[in-house]
């Protein structure tokens, strides 16, 4: 059984079909990546495994587990952890806190214990800052640990965000586009970091990203989508140089001229 | 009071709760920017009338002074704009709620300082007296207040679909980046969106107090033209003015059909059913947010 | 500037980061309780109200502050717990139970009303709230037989351990009762946010999505601070109108949580420190504007002129310092630490975009 199933599962917005019975299986401790032009559905996978949306056929398991009956609240539980294209963090608050929102679901303090700030809500919290300390360590954020969001570049907030999903502590990690918008370096730390979190940690990444250098740096497998469906399934190189993938990022005729370029690159 | 009589009087109240809350929405559809002073705006845009044509004030002419009140209350509306809401862009909602009601508590005073606090009437071409149909005593300023909004409806209708600056309104409230990348000025364009919610709130005004008098605390009734808007669905136009009708039918037949001090809750019940079962109004268009 | 090394888990958990802000805070706190000695009656009561309005801000601060919800509604639930209290009282329940069960059954109230209500964002959430707070005043007025309509009810005198408090007779006493609930208050206030609780707040508050991304589930999150904060402002509103010595549905008029919702925008929106600075503000600038316009008018009382006055202030600080006088203070005391190396463009507003309701 994989850790995560899409069996068959297709999403309508109005009469624009975004995600066409696409089945996609990723396996326990790989890094598995989406690649696809603009508007293939990538993100709209993510979406549907994080359950903002609910597609009209087919079936998301977990584990084992029907994601389709859970509110999108309830999916990380599960342990599984996202990123946002566009960066959603929470501006007015810290680094910190805003990795610590990476433990709620951890937490087990009710209300009233909160309000007086029992001892086991202490230890409780001690317990959650050991876990992000950690995560402050890898990604190497002491330098903004006390950090409002909102005066932070770019970069650092797409790391910090990396570490509140690394923060709960996920079996499953979604990334998407984490490269998007840094620099040769802060990429090259990323390829790093992406890394080590499967090596090291044991999780498993599923990734959308546009830089077909780091997908065919870090990961094991590669879909290619194109109009919600699958174009190609395998390894980077192997779906790199697959025609119809050539086709669908440049056009015809283009084929040789690309495939050159892309074994320079892998 | 004949069934009659209650439906033009409902229906005309119905009208400046419409236009009132016809500017409110035409403010938030440009620039997402809610005005909840737009009570006081009516009640600042009759005083303005009130001392222009009023005898013991200026004593012009009402037909002369209108355009120099859409002149005031147009630039009034840019200015408040340009001056105050742009610089608190980008703060939070909160903010710009609070401060448009800041805003009301000022117009409410500066009124208050130099019209004073009595209720006063305005010397109004509409303010026609009554009207008796053998048992039947018809406001002749209801009638008229009634054809006054539907001309202004028409009006506004053409100025959206005809005029180069309301199709320039429209496309900056569907998309404000669209529009920006179009070549459209969006900032001036909202400030005009500003100016031209000054403009029917000075005829929702005048239309007020051709009724009966007005006092600086009149702006109050902007509340129910709240009320009215999300009754109607806070996006659309046609459902503020509808939304606005529908308070305005209310509440003349809450007072008289429910036992005493059940009738001011009337209008409030129904908000406060609408926002439970149809949330975004009657007339509603939903959007969610995109990740 | 101080920095401070991390050298424990312990450390941003503690209520003071260091030595010197806890004993900085606790000079404070007896200074407070040293007052009385200090100052006499009639400056007393005014000291009394300034906390009265800092309980009710610190619960509308929950709200809006932290979770980013506004609330035009908060006066219908100071009369909730103001009328909650008083009938207690008056059906023999002792104040010392009243006053928080007043407080609890505000904050249910509260939730229940918050759970359709939340459903609605920004102005929605405004105008429905407006719609209670102006229900509220007529409900108070049908309910007549138990809330004395518009006659209102005179307030009974706190008993606490047997010993009768007359807000009249007993300032000092008042004063320590009122003082002691503020400090409880705050002290709630401050570990709920040290705790996963707050922080599901400000996630709630900056980005639904990826709150829910993350395990949050919002609208329970939205429903307890809702509840919390109208507990809060329910004890604020029982002082409120106790200390008024009689009340009435017009007490808690609409424009009441006007005044709360503008207090704590002043005072700095988000900090503990900001709805007591809106608190003094709101509290002395009647008192103010008096000698202003007896100095200067006579003694002729301005109708709106009080309103017109803070909300001018209310305009100017969003305009120049939307953090409030909290906000402007932070300044001031980065500014004297580094004195005389402080920059201007260090505090240079961050170009913050606005947060589109709107898919497109």
């Amino acid at each position: 059984m994989s850790l995560l199933e899409l069996q068959g599962v297709t999403l309508k917005f109005g009469g624009l079909t975004a995600v066409n019975n696409l089945t996609l299986k990723v396996e326990e401790g790989e890094v598995f990546a989406l690649v696809g032009p603009n508007g293939a559905g990538k993100s709209t996978v993510f979406n549907l495994i994080s359950r903002f949306y609910t597609p009209v056929s087919g079936t998301i398991r977990f584990d084992g587990k029907d994601l389709l009956k859970l509110a999108s609240h309830e999916v990380p539980s599960l342990g599984i952890a996202r990123t946002f294209q566009n960066i959603e963090l929470f501006h007015q608050a810290t680094v910190l806190q805003n990795l610590l929102v990476g433990r709620h679901r951890h937490r087990q303090a009710s209300l009233i214990p909160q309000l007086l700030h029992l001892p086991s809500v202490r230890s409780e919290e001690r317990a959650h800052r050991v876990a992000v300390e950690e995560v402050i360590d890898f990604l190497d954020l002491q330098p903004y640990r006390d950090k409002l969001i909102a005066g932070l570049p770019y970069g650092v907030r797409k790391v910090v965000e990396l570490g509140r999903a690394l923060a709960s502590q996920p079996r499953l990690l979604l990334v998407d586009e984490p490269a998007s918008g840094l620099s040769v370096e802060e990429t090259q730390n990323m390829r790093w970091w992406l890394d080590d979190i499967r090596r090291q940690m044991g999780i498993t990444v599923l990734m959308v990203e546009h830089d077909m250098g780091l997908v065919g740096k870090v990961s094991d497998r590669v879909m290619a989508l194109a109009d919600g469906a699958q174009l190609a399934l395998g390894t980077p190189a192997e779906v790199q140089s697959h025609p119809k993938v050539i086709e669908a990022y440049l056009g015809t005729g283009a084929i040789s001229k690309t495939a050159n370029a892309a074994g320079e690159r892998v | 009071m004949g069934v009659l009589q209650l439906l033009i009087s409902g229906l005309a109240n119905g009208c400046v709760y419409g236009l009132i809350a016809l500017g409110f929405v035409l403010i938030y559809k440009a620039t997402e920017a809610v005005n909840f002073a737009q009570g006081d705006f009516m009640m600042l845009g009759a005083f303005v009338t009130l001392g222009l044509v009023n005898p013991e004030y200026m004593g012009i002419p009402f037909w002369v002074a209108l355009p120099f009140v859409f002149l005031i209350m147009g630039v009034l509306g840019y200015l408040l704009d340009l001056i105050v809401l742009r610089a608190v862009f980008g703060q939070s909602q909160v903010a710009v709620i609070i401060l448009t009601i800041a805003i009301g508590f000022i117009i409410r005073f500066v009124v208050g300082v130099i019209w004073g606090h009595e209720p006063q009437s305005l010397q109004s071409p509409l303010a026609l007296g009554d009207v008796r149909l053998g048992s039947l005593v018809l406001g002749l300023a209801d009638v008229a207040v009634i054809i006054v909004t539907l001309l202004m409806t028409v009006a506004l209708w053409q100025f959206f679909q005809r005029t180069k600056i309301g199709l320039a309104m429209q496309a900056a409230s569907q998309n404000q980046m669209a529009a920006y990348y179009m070549g459209i000025p969006v900032k001036r364009v909202q400030g005009m969106v500003w100016a031209l919610a000054g403009i029917v709130a000075a005829v929702a005004g005048i239309l007020y107090a051709s009724k009966g008098s007005i006092d600086p605390t009149a702006g109050f009734i902007g509340i129910k033209a709240f009320a009215a808007a999300v009754i109607g669905g806070f996006g659309s136009l046609p459902g503020a003015l509808m939304g606005g009708l529908i308070v305005g039918l209310i509440e003349p037949f809450a007072a008289r059909y429910l036992p005493p001090g059940y009738s001011q809750i009337a209008p409030y019940a129904l908000l406060i059913a609408v926002l439970l079962f149809r949330p975004h109004g009657l007339f509603a268009q939903v959007r969610a947010k995109k990740v | 500037m101080r920095f401070h090394f991390k050298t424990s888990y312990d450390q941003d958990i503690n209520l003071f980061i260091d030595a010197r802000k806890a004993v900085s805070y606790g000079l404070l706190v007896a200074a407070a309780f040293a007052l009385p000695f200090v100052i006499d009656d009639f400056y007393l009561g005014e000291a009394t109200n300034v906390l009265i309005w800092a309980i009710a801000g610190l619960g509308l601060m929950l709200l809006t502050g932290q979770t980013g919800q506004a609330s035009l509604g908060h006066s219908a639930f100071m009369a909730l717990g103001c009328y909650a209290t008083v009938l207690m009282i008056e059906a023999g329940v002792p104040f010392l139970l009243a006053l928080p069960l007043a407080g609890i059954i505000t904050g249910v109230v509260g939730a229940l009303i918050a759970i359709p209500a939340l459903k609605l964002h920004g102005v929605y959430l405004a105008i429905a709230t407006l719609a209670l707070a102006i229900l509220a005043d007529d409900i108070i007025v049908l309910l007549g037989p138990w809330t004395g309509g518009v006659n209102g009810k005179i307030a009974p005198d706190i008993v606490i351990f047997g010993q009768a408090l007359n807000r009249w007779s007993n300032p000092v006493e008042w004063y320590y009762v009122v003082l002691v609930v503020t400090i409880i208050v705050t002290l709630f206030y401050r570990n709920l946010l040290r705790a996963p609780m707050g922080r599901a707040f400000a996630a709630v508050r900056d980005s639904e999505i990826s709150a829910q991304a993350m395990g949050v589930d919002v609208a329970r999150t939205k429903t307890i601070a809702f509840g919390l904060s109208c507990a809060i402002t329910g004890v604020g509103g029982a002082f409120m109108g106790m200390f008024a010595g009689a009340f009435n549905n017009e007490t808690f008029n609409f424009l009441l949580s006007i005044q709360l919702l503008m207090m704590i925008v002043v005072g700095g929106l988000g900090f503990i420190h900001g709805a007591f600075l809106g608190a003094v503000v709101i509290a002395f600038l009647p008192q103010l504007l008096s000698i202003v316009s007896d100095t200067i008018g006579g003694g002729v009382a301005i109708p709106g002129l009080e309103a017109a006055v803070f909300g001018g202030i209310l305009i100017l600080f969003l305009l120049f310092e939307p953090m409030g006088l909290y906000g402007r203070w932070l300044k001031i005391k980065v500014f004297l630490e580094l004195f005389p190396f402080a920059r201007k463009d260090m505090f240079k507003r961050q170009k913050s975009y606005l947060k589109t309701e709107r898919l497109r």
